[in-house]
């Protein structure tokens, strides 16, 4: 196992009182793995990309440990975080097109960029890997409002790997990107793995036919806690829990037509995780509670790898 | 209904504005009434700024773009009739004005005449049509609605007015998968009760959903346009093949675009460098550039 997240809880400190962003989430990635991590806007998923790495002002660690190649991560104490940061985890983030110091060339912004983390620029490997994602070597001398903004977040991409981490989150990395442009990205985080640029990854997103693509297990989230998590094949084509049924259920693609089958989208809209409701949080909108429901859920593998969270499935 | 002929649009940029890009390129198209027209092309294409060309937020700068017959000409009357609606349902709303307000001011600038009562049975009507519970919304700022209950506010605002067409500018990429179906099921509704559509996506799936028609735009020219069905059942331009395989799907694998080598419509002729393939799906020449 690369990581390890165990009963991990992180609360958002609002004047009203805790918002319940990770309410007890457990799982484990393994070496080479790609994660695909969906959900719905407030289901905690960005959350949790960030409590793996640094935590804002408002983010507090409550419980919980998550293990990194067998090292326990201090991700309460953002100073001790500082070493790890990087090195160990690092991360793509949503927006790229703002990641980049606008005053300097790309050339000196990465210099001074890993002299600060005290490794020694070593340009043939940056050119190297530039290359590997399409970018030519001139970049370099620009300024990154001269690149476009696919260029711009292949090159954030370069650079966030450049200490070739154990673990890669990306989060949302695509949402911004033509669909031409989305592809070239994703197929190059694919390119990172193979070229052992990156151990394993965590690729957040509400996009579930792309994670499909991409990820090898997808883990799906509903207010701050986990619903299922399978292989990507699994989840796709037999998923146990009536939300990832309804998600997949919801999806528009090329093909189907309002006139020729008309989809339903989710009634209702995910709990307010300031007072989370008890019981499986799910209940109120799902087509299948019963009376069991009242009673919260359990995470239960119910075959190799699938782990699903709810009563009836 | 909606008939645009020929129409380009240039931005100065530079120093000194000494410099001249064309955004959008001879695009001729109409929308009749009761259909869904979608407008499909990636960033820079230029169907945004046909978007606010129609809307009569920037003029064009030739060509020609009529509204049952008359140009457009941004105004009182005209907006009673057009309505636009853009991607960001949070920048589109006063962040100090309660909901009420919002509808409020369609009265008093578009309706004075109604009485109150009146009034907010029909703010109340336009609300259920959208799928919306008056209680919940009315009196609410926007920060505690959510995206999809925002969207839908401003499609009920339209409804005040006697809409003959909406310009929906992206407007479910800012919402989640769940949501995004029910405003798509809610324009199909509003289309079959007569209302024209105009869908502007960089989402193949999303228009190809709800759209009768697509048009298919790159680098601000038309590639390709026709009846949805042929455009992505058959498409014959190779940029249209090419987004078409870059769209992610569930059951089927990532496919590399066949490249096209020879150009198969070159120099056949047809409006508008447009060529009939099949009657009303027209495809342009790929190498429109060198040719």
């Amino acid at each position: 196992m690369s990581l390890q997240v165990s009963e991990l809880k992180v609360y958002y400190r609002t004047l009203k009182g805790d918002v319940r962003a990770l309410d007890g989430m457990t799982f484990g990635l393994r070496d080479g793995e790609i994660l695909g991590l969906v959900g719905e806007s407030g289901c905690g998923k960005s959350t949790l990309g960030k409590s793996l790495i640094r935590m804002d002002g408002r983010m507090r660690h409550v419980g919980g440990t998550v293990v990194l190649d067998g090292r326990e991560l201090p991700i309460g104490d953002d100073r001790a975080m500082n070493e790890v940061r990087f090195r160990e985890v690092s991360l793509i983030p949503q927006y790229a097109m703002s990641a980049l110091n606008p005053t300097r060339k790309l050339r000196r912004m990465i210099t001074e960029l890993l002299r600060s983390r005290g490794a020694t620029p070593d340009l043939e490997e940056l050119e190297r890997r530039m290359s590997q994602v399409g970018l030519p070597r001139e970049v370099l001398d620009r300024y990154p409002i001269e690149l476009s903004g696919g260029m711009k977040q292949r090159m954030v991409m370069v650079i966030s790997t450049l200490l070739d981490p154990s673990l890669l989150i990306a989060d949302e990395v695509t949402s911004a990107l033509d669909v031409s442009t989305q592809k070239a990205v994703a197929r190059a985080l694919l390119g990172f793995r193979e070229s052992g640029y990156v151990k394993s990854m965590i690729f957040v997103t509400h996009d579930l036919a792309l994670t499909h693509h991409i990820a090898d297990t997808i883990m799906v989230m509903y207010a701050g806690k986990l619903a299922e998590k399978a292989p990507a094949d699994v989840i796709v084509k037999a998923p146990r829990h009536p939300y990832t049924k309804l998600l997949l259920d919801s999806l528009p693609e090329v093909g189907v037509r309002y006139a020729d089958r008309r989809l339903e989208g989710i009634a209702g809209s995910p709990p307010s995780l300031l007072n989370p409701p008890t019981g499986c949080r799910f209940r109120d909108r799902c087509p299948i509670a019963g009376e069991q429901c009242a009673e919260e859920p359990p995470v239960a593998e119910l075959a190799p790898d699938h782990h699903v969270a709810c009563w009836k499935a | 209904m909606l008939k645009l002929h020929d129409v380009t649009k240039e931005f100065r940029v530079g120093a000194f504005g000494g410099r001249r890009v064309a955004a959008v390129k001879g695009v001729t198209f109409e929308v009749v009434p009761g259909e869904v027209v979608s407008l499909i092309g990636e960033s820079g294409s230029g169907k945004s700024t046909i978007g606010r060309m129609i809307l009569g937020l920037n003029p064009v700068t030739s060509g020609s773009i009529t509204f049952d017959g008359l140009p457009v000409k941004p105004g009182k009357e005209y907006y009673r009739r057009v309505q636009g609606i853009f991607q960001d349902p949070f920048s589109s709303f006063n962040p100090v004005f309660k909901a009420d307000r919002v509808f409020a001011m369609i009265k008093e600038t578009y309706h004075a005449s109604v009485p109150a009562p009146q009034w907010a049975e029909r703010v109340e009507a336009a609300l259920r049509d959208v799928r919306l519970n008056p209680g919940q919304v009315l009196g609410k700022y926007p920060h505690q609605l959510s995206g999809g209950q925002l969207q839908r506010l401003l499609i009920a605002r339209a409804l005040l007015l006697d809409i003959k067409l909406l310009v929906a500018d992206e407007i479910t990429s800012m919402l989640d998968a769940s949501t995004r179906i029910d405003v798509l099921n809610l324009l199909a509704e509003l289309k079959a009760r007569g209302l024209s559509v105009l869908y502007i996506t960089h989402d193949l799936s999303l228009g190809n959903y709800l759209a009768e028609r697509t048009v298919v735009l790159r680098k601000g020219g038309v590639v390709e346009m026709g009846p949805t069905g042929s455009v992505f059942g058959d498409p014959l331009h190779p940029y249209t093949r090419e987004l078409l395989s870059a769209v992610p799907r569930l059951h089927e694998p990532w496919d590399d675009a066949v490249p096209v080598e020879t150009c198969l419509y070159h120099r056949k002729g047809g409006s508008g460098g447009l060529y009939e393939a099949t009657p009303g799906h027209f495809v342009a020449c790929a190498r429109l550039e060198t040719c």
